[in-house]
């Protein structure tokens, strides 16, 4: 009988989770975005080993950008502090949810001397596709696609799934790291708190 | 006895289940037309012009307010995101809506607009307002409350509601989408909610 029990309570509980409909994800709300983002669901919210710390020189990269330049971080070098904003994947919530506010707040940046560069590890097609929904964007948006996350990993924020970390990194004019936000890959990072590190640039 | 038990379980499993059910269908719907907003209340706007074109002010409104409370006989509330492309492209329509409505002195003191951001802390709703230089109220939802109540709805979401003499209110629009053209969309505020 305690058998029956056990079975009784286990078909309903299988019935409420199969019946009810998934949890949606909070973040991606545009209707800009229709139906074409993929819910990841929770995710580990940090799942690499970081390589670079405060007060070091940024490992230098090159890569390939959506408008077809490719631009270097060595570029913006005695020029412009930089602020990298890795992002885990195209088409998913919280990523679609993050470069659109950034591109309404460019005098933000150019009050701090800064440039926004966009990095994920997708491929330029899909980055093409998936930043076209976003409006333009007057940062560029760069692929570490090839070699895989290559960039993701010097800096060691590449995940074990090959997407790379949600990250901020703040280089300031002489190259030297100033801030690094390794976030929770399921929340936003708050763009208040990247505002007042860029005003301690000054 | 035995029995008795089995029936009892499968009673509480049931039982459970319609709640569990309920609760669930309940927070994941949008306010319907013809139906009542959630229960949610808002915090008392910072600027002595946003209280005042709420009509929020005085020594009654000093805390949290409800939406019936406005002095309106319709509000429209938009469900936003500083972060969503089709708000920030809809903000300049809704901004001119607003003057419309302003402007036209059938209209002005009955129909009130204010924005609620979802996921929008106070510092960005505040950058949102001040780039597209949204002349009516914007509120935070931070942490999703509001718009978890709202059915988590897609953005940029309009709700139209109506708010009698008695204090009881209505909904009478509720709709996903950018509102582009304005004079329709004002046009069909005015007749869904038997403002003319």
């Amino acid at each position: 009988m305690k058998k029956f029990n056990l079975l009784a309570l286990t078909v309903a509980v299988s019935a409420m989770v199969l019946i009810l409909p998934p949890a949606k994800d909070a973040f991606s709300l545009s209707d800009a975005y229709k139906n074409n983002i993929y819910q990841t669901g929770p995710l580990k919210p940090t799942d690499s080993r970081l390589k670079v710390r405060l007060g070091e020189k940024a490992p230098g990269f090159t890569l390939p950008s959506v408008s077809g330049e490719k631009v270097s971080l060595e570029d913006y070098y005695g020029k412009k502090n930089v602020v990298l904003s890795f992002v885990p994947a195209a088409w998913t919530p919280v990523c679609s949810d993050q470069w659109p506010g950034y591109n309404i707040v460019k005098d933000l940046f150019d009050a701090h001397d800064a440039v926004l560069l966009g990095i994920t590890v997708d491929n330029i097609p899909t980055l093409f596709s998936w930043t076209n929904q976003m409006g333009k964007l007057w940062f560029p948006v760069l692929s570490d696609f090839w070699p895989h996350g290559q960039t993701a990993e010097k800096y060691g924020i590449l995940r074990t799934d090959g997407t790379s970390e949600r990250a901020l990194i703040v280089i300031d004019k002489k190259g030297v790291i100033r801030y690094i936000d390794v976030h929770d890959i399921n929340e936003r990072p708050s763009l208040e708190i990247m505002v007042k590190e860029l005003e301690k640039l000054q | 006895m035995k029995k008795l038990s089995v029936y009892l379980w499968i009673v509480v499993c049931f039982v459970c289940f319609v709640c569990f059910a309920a609760f669930s269908v309940q927070a994941a719907d949008p306010p319907a037309v013809g139906g009542q907003l959630p229960d949610f209340k808002l915090p008392a706007p910072k600027s002595s012009t946003d209280k005042n074109y709420l009509g929020v002010s005085g020594i009654f409104f000093s805390g949290p307010f409800t939406v019936p409370q406005i002095k309106a006989k319709v509000v429209i509330l938009q469900i936003f995101s500083m972060y969503c492309p089709y708000c920030q492209k809809d903000a300049p329509h809704v901004n001119s809506l607003y003057n419309k409505i302003e402007n036209d002195p059938a209209l002005k003191g009955k129909i009130k607009l204010l924005g609620i951001g979802a996921g929008n802390s106070d510092y960005e709703v505040g950058l949102f307002k001040k780039k597209y230089q949204i002349p009516f109220p914007l509120f935070s939802d931070g942490d999703f409350k509001i718009h978890k109540l709202m059915g988590e709805v897609r953005t940029p979401y309009f709700i139209g509601v109506k708010i009698n003499p008695d204090g009881s209110h209505q909904v009478f629009y509720s709709r996903l989408g950018a509102i582009e053209g304005n004079e329709k969309f004002l046009n069909e505020i005015i007749t869904l909610s038997g403002l003319q």
